[in-house]
C-alpha cells in the first residue's frame, strides 16, 4: 500500500502497478482527467503537478511532470493537481490571469501551465527564482506563441497575495503519509500475469539489503529517464529500486578544495552552489531539461545513466571529477572518464551503484567554459557538449582537460587535442594546433541532432570561443539578455 | 438586412457583442482543468482499448501475415485487419488509395496493418507485437528527387501560366536562377489524435473523434463499415489543437474505433501515443523550389519560372489541393508580367502528408521571397525596395497568375506604416554598422509581407449550416458545422448570435459539433471557420428573429419597423419587453422558435484544368519585420525583435485574432528554424516526439515582441461584420525571420555571394551555408584574381 496526499486529502492506494505513472493514474484511476498527456517523456509539460515533500520540517511544494513519476515514488508526497486550485469555486491567481491575459487557446497544454506558474506563486520551492520564460521552458504550448502566458505570469506575480497552500496542513498530511518501515512491495498485473517488485530504502544499509538479493533491480532517483523505457520503450521492469527515501543519499558537503554531491540531489538543489563555483557549467544546467526535469532529475542518475549525449558529464570530467561507487558497503573511488568503457557499458559492477560525485573547486589561472548546441535552445537534446577547462601560467597552457558528449560513444576527453594545448603558449597558433588535433580525436555519427560534419566543425569553432572567451575578448552569446549590450 | 459595409451600430448594452475582445468561451474550464476533450470523457463500462499496429518497412509485399497468436494473447477481445472490414477498406478523403488497414503491400514505414482490441493499452500493445508478418522488401522511394527520377507522379504535372514567359525570361535584362529546399512539418498539436466509438442498436455507431471533419470522419467511417452515413454520428467539442493535422488523419482511429465497436458491441477508444501519432500521420509537404527570374535594373521582375515539386507520400490525401495552393501563392504580393508556375506532386514511400496552416501557401510564398531576396542581393539593394516595385497595384499590374484580379492590395500601405513603426531603414543602417564590427555575432533584418487567398479552392466546400433554438426561457443553444480547436471559433460565432438577438453572450451556450444536428459540412479549415459559420449562424439567427418581429408586429399592431432588438430588450413601439418575454409570449402563441441557416460564399468560380479563375472571395494581408542574431562559430540563431501589422478587416474578437496572429507567426518561426522532420535511409522517421522534433518553447519568441491588428484594416466584400479570415495568413509572416538570417549569413560570409540556404534554418544548415558562401566567396576571389 502507497499513502500520500492529493489534493488536500490523505490518500491510500492498494495494489498499484510499480511502474504506471502517476499521470496515467490520475487520469485513469483517480479520474483527474484535468492532467493531460501531450508526449509521455517529460518534454511538453502538459502533465505537471504539484509535489509536495519534506526537508526537514519545511514542507517544500515543486512542478514535476506526472508522466515520469512511478506510482510508489508519490508515497509520503503530497500531491496537488489543477483540480485543487479552485477547488473552492474561485479560480486562483494565475487562474484569473490566464483567462484574463487570453493565455489559453486549445487549452490543452494549460493546465500544465497553470501549475508550473502556481508553484512558483505559492513560492514553497527553495530552489533558484527563475525569469519567465526560463521556468515556462518545460511547457510546450502549440497555439498562443507565448506572448499572452508570459503575460499572464507577469501579472500573476503583481497580483494580490492569496496562497493556497497552507505549510501547517501540508505538514500534518506529509506526516501522516510518511512511512515507518522501508515500502517494499510485489505486483501481478491481472490481464497479462506479469509479477513487478518495488522498494524504496530509508537507508544505504537498506539499500544494500535489497541489492544484495535483487542486484539486477533498475535503479530510479528522479526516473525522468527510466520511466521512459517503461512509457515509450515498452519495458517491463521487473524490480525497481527507489533511491528517493534515502537521506544519505541527499547530502551536498562542500570543503576549501571540493564540492560533494550525493547522488540523490537534485539539479534544483545543488544548481546554485555549482553555478557559483563554475557560473558557465550553472549555464548549462539551466539548458539542462526544464524545470520540472530539473526538480527531479539528479547529476548522480545522469552519471549513472552514462548516455553519451547526458550533459554533465563533459563538464563534469573536464573539471576532473571523481565518482565514489557502492556496492554491499565497500566504496571505491573512481576518475569519472574511467566509468565509462564503450557505449552503455560501464566499469561498475552488478549492483554497484554511485553514491556520489565529487568536484573539485576552481584553482588560480583555471579558466573553464561549458557549451550545450541543439537545434533548440530550452530543453534540447545536445548535438554536442563541449567542455574546457585550461590552467594558464605565465602565459602557457599548464594544464588542459577538454571533454565532449555527442562525439563519441560515451563522454570523451578529446586527448589529441589536450595534449596540442598543455605546454603551449596560450595564443591563437595554439589553438589552430589544436583544432586540427581535436578534428582526429573523434569519428562523431551522423543523426536526427546534427550530421558528423558539423560535430566536427563545432566543436572545433567551440574551441575558438573558449579561446576569445577566455582572453577577454567581446563576444556576446546568444543566450536571452546576452546580446543586450550588443 | 443587407451589410452596408459600416460598423454596426453600438450597443453597450449586451455582454459579446462582435469586436468585443472577449475570452474564449472555455477559459475558464481550461484553467480549472474541466474542459472535456475525448480521453477525458467518464469510460463506459466494458471499455476495450483499440491499438494500431504498424509497418516497420517503407515498401514491402506482404508475404504473410498471421494473427493467431495475437488472438490468442492475454485480454485481447478482437484482432481487426483488411479481411475485416465489411464496406469499403479505404479512407482516401478525394481519391480512393488509402487503404485503412494494408492489403498485400506496405507503403510507408508506420502504415497501419492490423489493430488490436483488449482489455487495456498494454495488452494490446503486447499482444500486436505477437504477430508474424514476413515482408518481401520493394524499392523505396522516399525523397522528392527519388520520386522525379522514379517519375512517381500523383497526378500530372500541373501548369499555371499567364503571359509568354519563355520569351520574356529570354528578354529580361537579368536573370538569375535559384534552388531552395523546404522541410515539412509535424503538428505537434498537444492532444494527440483520439477517438472513442459507442456501438448503439441497429448497427448504429456514435464516434467522439478530436476531428477537423465530423461529416467526412462520418462519411468515411460508414463506407468502410458498409452502413448508411445516417447510422454513424460523429461528435467533437473541443480539440487540443489541430492546424490542419484532424482534417484527414482523425479518420484512421475513428474508423477503427467504431469497426472494433461494431465487431465486439462493446466501447472502443483509440489513443495514439505521441511517436505513433508523428509516425503514422501525414505532415507538411516539404518541397524543392526552384526558380529562373528575369528583372529589370529597377529591381522590376519581368518574368518568372517556378518548378515546385512535393513530397506528398505513398496516397493522395489533399495533395491536389495543397499543391495548388503553393502554386497560388507562389506570387505572394507581386505582380508577375509573365509567369509560369510549374507543380510536381510526387508519390513516395512515406507517410501521406496532408493540410497544415497555410496548406501550400507557405511552401509557394517562401519560393517567391527567397526569389525576391537574391534579385535585391544580385542588384545590391534593400529587398524592401524590390518588394515594393513589385507589388499588386491597380490596373495592368493586378493579375495573378490564375488570371484573378487583385482589386484589395493593401500590401503597400501596410508595409509603409510598419516601416516606420519598426524604424526598418535605421535599423539596417545600424546592423551593417554592427556587423562591421563584430566577427562573430553577425545581425540580419527582413520586412515580408502576406497576401492569402481566402476561400477553399475547392467550390463546393465553400458553405456552411448552423441550427438555432431558443428556448421559452430566452436562453439559446447555438450549434454550427464549424469544429474549436482552441482558434476561438465558438466564441466569435456566438458574438455574432449575440449581437443579432441583442441579448448577453452568456445567454447562447456554444454546443459540441455534431453531424446529426448541422448535417454535410466542410472541415473547419482554409481559414474559413468565422466567415462561414458566421455567415449561416447569422442566417438562422435572422430567421427566428424575423418570425418574433413578425408575431410582435401583429399581437401589438405596429408595424415591424418599430420593432427593436437591444439590451437584451425588445422595444414594440412603446412597449418594451425583455428578450425572454417575448420568446416565451411567441411559443405561446405558437411561434417555432429553432431554425437551421444556412450560407454559401458568392463570387467563386475556379476551372481547375486550366488553372484560371475566381478562387477567392478576397485577400487577407499582414507585413512583419524581424531583426536575428546568429553566431557564425555555431550557427545558432535568435530572433531579437519581431513588429507585425495585421490586417484582419473588422475584427469580430480583437483579442482571440491577435492570439492567431502571434501564435501563427511563432508557429511559422518553429517551421523555418528549429523544427526539422528527418527520415533515415530506411524511410524511418527518426524525429517522432518532442524529445526529438522540437517546436519552440516560450523562450523561442523574439525578445521584442510587437504584434498588432491593423487599425485601417477593412474588407471589400460583404463578409460577417466586414472581419477577415484569420486562421493562417499569419503563419507566414514568419518568412521574415527567415529572409533575416539569409541577410545575418550573407554578412557573415562576406556579402560577395547569396548564400544557399535551405529551411529550416537549424544551427547545422545556418553554419553549413556560411561556410559554403566563404568557400564560393574564395573561388570567386580567386578566379578574379
Amino acid at each position: 500500500m502507497i499513502k500520500f496526499g492529493l489534493n488536500g486529502e490523505l490518500k491510500e492506494v492498494e495494489d498499484v502497478d510499480p511502474t504506471m505513472n502517476l499521470l496515467d493514474w490520475l487520469r485513469y484511476q483517480a479520474r483527474l482527467t484535468g492532467t493531460k498527456e501531450g508526449c509521455a517523456e517529460g518534454d511538453c509539460g502538459a502533465c505537471t503537478v504539484v509535489v509536495g515533500e519534506l526537508r526537514g520540517e519545511e514542507p517544500v511544494y515543486r512542478a514535476v511532470n506526472a508522466c515520469t513519476l512511478f506510482m510508489p515514488m508519490v508515497d509520503g508526497r503530497d500531491v496537488v493537481t489543477v483540480e485543487h486550485l479552485s477547488a473552492d469555486g474561485n479560480l486562483h491567481p494565475v487562474q484569473e490571469a490566464m483567462v484574463s491575459c487570453h493565455a489559453t487557446q486549445c487549452g490543452f497544454c494549460t493546465p500544465g501551465i497553470v501549475m508550473t506558474l502556481f508553484a512558483d506563486y505559492e513560492g514553497r520551492d527553495p530552489g533558484p527564482k527563475l525569469p519567465t520564460e526560463d521556468l515556462l521552458a518545460g511547457n510546450l504550448c502549440r497555439c498562443t506563441g507565448y506572448g499572452p502566458i508570459v503575460k499572464a505570469a507577469e501579472a500573476a506575480k503583481a497580483a494580490p497575495e492569496a496562497k493556497l497552500l497552507d505549510s501547517e496542513d501540508g505538514l500534518e498530511r506529509l506526516r501522516a503519509a510518511e512511512r515507518q518501515s522501508m515500502l517494499s512491495y510485489r505486483y501481478q498485473d491481472p490481464v497479462l500475469g506479469d509479477t513487478k517488485a518495488f522498494f524504496a530504502p530509508r537507508t544505504l544499509a537498506e539499500l544494500d539489503d535489497v541489492l544484495a538479493a535483487e542486484p539486477n533491480a533498475t535503479l530510479v532517483a528522479g526516473a525522468t529517464d527510466v520511466a521512459l523505457w517503461v512509457n515509450k520503450d515498452h519495458r517491463t521492469l521487473p524490480v525497481t529500486v527507489s533511491l528517493n527515501d534515502i537521506a544519505e543519499l541527499r547530502t551536498v558537503e562542500e570543503t576549501d578544495s571540493k564540492l560533494t554531491i550525493g547522488a540523490g540531489v537534485r539539479y534544483s538543489d545543488v544548481w546554485e552552489r555549482i553555478s557559483a563555483l563554475y557560473p558557465s557549467f550553472g549555464a548549462m544546467i539551466r539548458r539542462l531539461g526544464a524545470v520540472q526535469v530539473r526538480n527531479a532529475g539528479t547529476i548522480g542518475g545522469n552519471v549513472a545513466n552514462g548516455s553519451p549525449i547526458g550533459d554533465t558529464m563533459p563538464a563534469l570530467i573536464a573539471l576532473g571529477a571523481t565518482v565514489r561507487l557502492r556496492k554491499q558497503g565497500k566504496l571505491r573511488t573512481l576518475p569519472l572518464e574511467d566509468l565509462y568503457l564503450d557505449y552503455q557499458t560501464q566499469s561498475r559492477e552488478p549492483g554497484e551503484i554511485v553514491e556520489a560525485i565529487t568536484i573539485p573547486k576552481p584553482t588560480r589561472g583555471q579558466h573553464d567554459a561549458f557549451y550545450k548546441i541543439s537545434k533548440r535552445f530550452d530543453q534540447d537534446i545536445s548535438a554536442v557538449c563541449g567542455a574546457f577547462s585550461v590552467t594558464l601560467g605565465s602565459g602557457k597552457v599548464t594544464g588542459a582537460r577538454v571533454a565532449f558528449g555527442g562525439m563519441a560513444a560515451t563522454p570523451k576527453r578529446a586527448a589529441a587535442c589536450e595534449k596540442a594545448l598543455i605546454g603551449q603558449p596560450w595564443t591563437e597558433e595554439t589553438i589552430a594546433a589544436a583544432k586540427t588535433a581535436l578534428g582526429t580525436d573523434f569519428a562523431p555519427i551522423s543523426d536526427m541532432r546534427a550530421s558528423t560534419g558539423y560535430r566536427q566543425l563545432v566543436a572545433q569553432n567551440l574551441l575558438t570561443r573558449f579561446f576569445l572567451e577566455a582572453t577577454g575578448a567581446r563576444v556576446p552569446s546568444l543566450d536571452r539578455g546576452g546580446l543586450v549590450d550588443a | 438586412m443587407p451589410d452596408s459595409g459600416a460598423a454596426p451600430p453600438p450597443a453597450p448594452g449586451i455582454k459579446g457583442d462582435v469586436r468585443e475582445a472577449r475570452a474564449h468561451d472555455s477559459a475558464v474550464q481550461q484553467v480549472t482543468g474541466k474542459a472535456r476533450y475525448v480521453d477525458d470523457i467518464p469510460k463506459p463500462p466494458g471499455l476495450l482499448s483499440l491499438y494500431i499496429a504498424m509497418s516497420d518497412r517503407a515498401h514491402a509485399r506482404i508475404t504473410s501475415l498471421d494473427l493467431e497468436a495475437v488472438r490468442r494473447a492475454p485480454g485481447v477481445a478482437l484482432v481487426l485487419s483488411s479481411d475485416d472490414v465489411p464496406g469499403t477498406n479505404d479512407i482516401g478523403p478525394v481519391v480512393a488509395d488509402e487503404p485503412l488497414f494494408a492489403e498485400g503491400e506496405v507503403l510507408f514505414h508506420g502504415q497501419p496493418i492490423f489493430a488490436v482490441a483488449a482489455e487495456s493499452e498494454e495488452a494490446a500493445r503486447r499482444a500486436a507485437a505477437f504477430a508474424s508478418v514476413e515482408y518481401e522488401d520493394l524499392p523505396a522511394h522516399l525523397t522528392v528527387e527519388d520520386a522525379m527520377a522514379a517519375g512517381m507522379d500523383l497526378e500530372p504535372e500541373q501548369v499555371m501560366a499567364r503571359g509568354d514567359a519563355t520569351s520574356a525570361l529570354k528578354n529580361s535584362p537579368r536573370r538569375l536562377t535559384g534552388t531552395l529546399t523546404i522541410g515539412g512539418q509535424d503538428h505537434l498539436y498537444l492532444e494527440g489524435q483520439v477517438a472513442l466509438a459507442l456501438p448503439g442498436e441497429d448497427n448504429d455507431v456514435h464516434v467522439f473523434s478530436s476531428t477537423q471533419n465530423p461529416t467526412e470522419v462520418q462519411h468515411l467511417t460508414a463506407r468502410l463499415l458498409g452502413i448508411p452515413d445516417a447510422a454513424v454520428t460523429v461528435e467533437v467539442r473541443r480539440m487540443g489543437g489541430a492546424f490542419g493535422g484532424k482534417e484527414t488523419q482523425s479518420t484512421i482511429m475513428a474508423a477503427a474505433s467504431a469497426l472494433a465497436a461494431m465487431r465486439t458491441g462493446r466501447p472502443v477508444e483509440c489513443v495514439l501515443d505521441r511517436d505513433d501519432d508523428m509516425r503514422m500521420t501525414g505532415k507538411r509537404h516539404d518541397f524543392i523550389a526552384q526558380y529562373e527570374v528575369g528583372y529589370g535594373e529597377d529591381g522590376r521582375l519581368t518574368a518568372t519560372h517556378f518548378a515546385l515539386a512535393s513530397r506528398c507520400g505513398h496516397a493522395t490525401d489533399l495533395s491536389f489541393a495543397i499543391n495548388d495552393r503553393a502554386m497560388f501563392h507562389a506570387d505572394n504580393c507581386y505582380h508577375y508580367p509573365a509567369v509560369r508556375i510549374a507543380s510536381r506532386r510526387l508519390r513516395t514511400h512515406t507517410v501521406s502528408n496532408t493540410a497544415f496552416r497555410g496548406f501550400g501557401g507557405p511552401q509557394g510564398m517562401l519560393a517567391a521571397e527567397r526569389m525576391i531576396d537574391e534579385v535585391a542581393f544580385e542588384l545590391d539593394r534593400d529587398p524592401v525596395d524590390v518588394r515594393l516595385a513589385n507589388l499588386y497595384a491597380d490596373g495592368n499590374r493586378s493579375l495573378t497568375p490564375y488570371h484573378q484580379t487583385v482589386d484589395d492590395c493593401v500590401a503597400g500601405a501596410l508595409i509603409t506604416e510598419l516601416m516606420d513603426i519598426a524604424r526598418y531603414r535605421e535599423r539596417r543602417d545600424e546592423i551593417d554598422a554592427y556587423n562591421a564590427a563584430s566577427p562573430v555575432i553577425k545581425k540580419g533584418i527582413a520586412l515580408t509581407p502576406v497576401k492569402f487567398g481566402i476561400s477553399f479552392t475547392t467550390k463546393h466546400l465553400n458553405q456552411a449550416g448552423a441550427l438555432i433554438h431558443v428556448y421559452t426561457d430566452g436562453s439559446v443553444h447555438l450549434n454550427h458545422g464549424g469544429t474549436e480547436m482552441g482558434q476561438g471559433l465558438m466564441v466569435k460565432v456566438a458574438q455574432v448570435v449575440a449581437h443579432e438577438f441583442q441579448i448577453d453572450i452568456d445567454r447562447i451556450k456554444v454546443s459540441s459539433t455534431r453531424t446529426d444536428k448541422v448535417p454535410n459540412t466542410s472541415a473547419t479549415a482554409a481559414s474559413s471557420g468565422s466567415d462561414l459559420n458566421g455567415m449561416a449562424a447569422r442566417n438562422a439567427a435572422q430567421t427566428i428573429k424575423e418570425r418574433l418581429v413578425a408575431f410582435a408586429a401583429e399581437s401589438y399592431g405596429v408595424s415591424s419597423e418599430a420593432i427593436l432588438f437591444e439590451g437584451n430588450h425588445v422595444l414594440i413601439g412603446a412597449e418594451r419587453l425583455t428578450f425572454a418575454e417575448l420568446v416565451k409570449k411567441a411559443y405561446l402563441g405558437r411561434v417555432s422558435l429553432s431554425a437551421s441557416g444556412y450560407y454559401r460564399t458568392p463570387t467563386i468560380d475556379y476551372d481547375r484544368a486550366k488553372h484560371r479563375g475566381h478562387p477567392f472571395y478576397y485577400f487577407a494581408y499582414g507585413a512583419a519585420v524581424s531583426e536575428v542574431a546568429i553566431d557564425t562559430l555555431t550557427g545558432e540563431t535568435r530572433v531579437l525583435q519581431t513588429d507585425i501589422l495585421h490586417d484582419v478587416g473588422q475584427s469580430l474578437n480583437p483579442a482571440i485574432d491577435l492570439g492567431q496572429v502571434e501564435g501563427g507567426f511563432v508557429q511559422g518561426m518553429g517551421w523555418l528554424t528549429s523544427e526539422e522532420l528527418v527520415y533515415d535511409d530506411n524511410g524511418v522517421l527518426r524525429t517522432h516526439a518532442p524529445s526529438t522534433y522540437k517546436i519552440p518553447t516560450a523562450g523561442d519568441r523574439p525578445l521584442r515582441f510587437n504584434a498588432e491588428l491593423w487599425a485601417s484594416g477593412r474588407n471589400k466584400v460583404q463578409t460577417i461584420h466586414r472581419s477577415k479570415a484569420v486562421g493562417e495568413p499569419p503563419f507566414m509572416l514568419a518568412i521574415s525571420v527567415f529572409s533575416a538570417i539569409t541577410h545575418a549569413v550573407t554578412a557573415a560570409a562576406g556579402g560577395k555571394v547569396f548564400p544557399k540556404l535551405d529551411a529550416p534554418a537549424t544551427p547545422e544548415r545556418v553554419l553549413m551555408a556560411i561556410e559554403d558562401a566563404k568557400a564560393r566567396a574564395a573561388g570567386v576571389d580567386g578566379v578574379n584574381a
